[in-house]
């Protein structure tokens, strides 16, 4: 005879979804929210809502809940931590259990994570600070297509970090300067050039005529200089299909790597795209437009290190970070956090940097963290001390408002790259000596010399 | 002061073609070399010297010089093969490696003797 007997009305959340003596499984979701309430609502009941407004429950009681096991499905909201400072803030660790999510669907996860909960009227605002996947999870989804290892043998670079440049004007170029500027970065020295986020498939920039003189442009750096080289050529595009067409055409024209917007064109198709990648053996870097739309409010949305865990299960073997240099020391500390995330194969929980538990990744390559905006060659020194080796750094202003174009910019970046890798190796410590090895440097580069004098006041 | 100059490179230049990391800096010393072998050994990779000629230098497999250093952490013996290899391949590129075997990759590689490029 079945225990309970339905009993049609509102009942407090707390009752059943707070549990503090609850020990998580090893296969359960963990996350950590911050919740900000609106009225002197207990702790404990806005945190059971968002347990169970994520996971079963809804706002009152239904008779089918007595058709299933809830001790089995619901989430439980075990622990609660004051923020010292603030009244009616507090984090919520609340446990998921694994059946309530598909497998390899990050998808999935978000539907249920970042549903009605965001919506909720008893809270002013909630932030969704961290995710521990179990690892059972984490080996049902595909990951990275390739990871940095294998990118590393693939490009036949090793031993530094990875240098690019972006091509600007972002938009209004023809495909035939486009290809061009590319050229002139690609002979000087950098590794890579690439698509701006915005630059799609416009009139004046048709993807098709884009990716061809583009890649007569790669073709000729990598003969001119002998070493392997790639544009990032963005397959973003207004549809799967559109999508998967243009991956193939870069494909077909030799390209070594395509680039996606995971949040705007969706965790769906990126996941998708990701495969695809696997499968023809493409490099995938990934951009995040939108990300401070959802990211930036210390207070509501989704923290960027949510953001990169999820993109390392869905796929991508780039994803852009901040740059760390010149920022606000919490901000600087959550940036080498989400580092941490891409890179390890374990993060050990780190409440400095943000970490709020423990994440295995198992067998998942760890990819590339891409450092952007606003650097140049006297950032080199601490860029190289902080990320060091395994890191993508996006040198655009630097490279092409170089006072001798292009590729001597990108000649200057790389010297400026090497001396510093060279200093590290030699046991040089780069954030003392950061001038001197800038300055030893150019005297064998007039490209860096001017360069460095260009940027002089950042000095 | 500062007139703008022309960064060249060219297909039929050899000037212009680069073996990746370091190979935009001058060519290195032996004390030099010898700091390069010192990380290695401290980052306990396995050291070891390939070659190939200059013409050759995008492929990923150049010619092993005897077999990785499996163990060796004196910079002197190491140092002692890479001049071995290169007085018998003087006109060849020579390259210190370091293997990392707990990542199965390659730690860092560099030219640390470059063949004549008029040989090119």
């Amino acid at each position: 005879m079945s225990s309970k007997s339905y009993q049609a009305g509102v009942q407090q959340y707390r009752n059943t979804y707070w549990e503090p003596d609850y020990t998580p499984k090893e296969t359960d979701f963990l996350a950590c929210f911050k919740i900000t309430t609106k009225n002197p609502v207990c702790y404990e009941e806005a945190a059971a809502t968002v347990a169970a407004e994520s996971s079963t429950g809804t706002w009152t009681h239904v008779w089918t809940d007595l058709f299933i096991d809830l001790e089995r499905y619901k989430a439980r909201a075990y622990h609660i931590k004051d923020i010292p400072g603030y009244e009616n803030i507090f984090y919520a660790y609340i446990a998921y259990p694994i059946d309530l999510f598909e497998e390899g669907s990050i998808v999935n996860v978000f539907t249920s994570l970042l549903g009605s909960v965001f919506n909720l009227n008893i809270l002013r605002a909630l932030r969704l600070e961290d995710i521990r996947f179990p690892i059972s999870y984490v080996m049902t989804c595909g990951g990275p297509p390739n990871g940095m290892l294998v990118e590393r043998d693939k490009l036949n670079k090793y031993g530094r970090s990875l240098l690019g440049s972006p091509i600007k004007p972002k938009l209004g170029l023809s495909a035939k300067n486009y290809g061009r500027a590319v050229y002139e970065c690609l002979r000087g020295g950098l590794d890579f050039t690439k698509d701006d986020e915005s630059v799609h498939s416009q009139a004046i920039i048709r993807w098709r005529d884009r990716f061809e003189f583009v890649m007569e442009a790669v073709k000729k750096a990598e003969a001119e200089t002998g070493e392997r080289k790639g544009h990032l050529l963005n397959v973003t595009a207004a549809t799967p299909e559109e999508m998967y067409k243009r991956a193939e055409f870069a494909k077909e024209l030799g390209a070594p790597i395509i680039m996606h917007d995971y949040i705007i064109g969706g965790i769906c198709a990126n996941t998708g795209l990701a495969n695809w990648c696997r499968e023809n053996g493409m490099l995938l870097h990934i951009q995040r437009t939108m990300h401070a739309v959802i990211d930036r409010h210390p207070f509501h949305g989704v923290h960027s290190r949510v953001l990169s865990k999820i993109l390392r299960l869905s796929g991508g073997d780039h994803l852009h970070t901040g740059t760390v240099v010149e920022r606000l020391e919490s901000e600087r500390n959550s940036t080498l956090g989400c580092i941490d995330i891409l890179r390890e194969s374990y993060v050990k929980e780190n409440p400095d940097h943000g970490i709020m538990f423990d994440q295995d990744w198992g067998l998942t390559p760890g990819i590339f963290p891409v450092a952007s905006g606003g650097i140049h060659v006297w950032h080199m020194p601490a860029l190289v001390s902080i990320f060091g080796d395994d890191a993508v750094f996006l040198f655009g202003g630097a490279t092409l408002g170089h006072p001798w174009g292009n590729a001597a910019g990108a000649a200057a970046n790389r010297i400026a790259l090497e001396a510093c890798t060279d200093a590290r190796n030699q046991g040089i410590n780069l954030e003392e000596q950061s001038k001197d090895i800038l300055r030893d440097a150019a005297q064998h580069s007039p490209e860096l010399k001017i360069a460095m004098k260009t940027w002089h006041e950042f000095e | 002061m500062n007139a703008m100059q022309d960064y060249h490179s060219g297909l039929n230049d050899p000037n212009s073609r680069k073996f990746e990391i370091f190979s935009y800096l001058p060519e290195m010393s032996d004390e030099h070399i010898e700091l390069q072998i010192k990380y290695i050994i401290n980052k306990g990779w396995v050291p070891a010297i390939e070659h190939t000629e200059p013409n050759n230098v995008d492929g990923h497999y150049w010619y092993f010089w005897k077999l990785p250093m499996f163990g060796e952490s004196k910079v002197d013996n190491i140092l002692a093969e890479a001049k071995t290899c290169h007085r018998i391949h003087p006109t060849d590129h020579i390259r210190l490696v370091g293997y990392d075997n707990k990542k199965q990759s390659v730690g860092t590689t560099m030219v640390i003797y470059r063949g004549p490029i008029n040989k090119f």
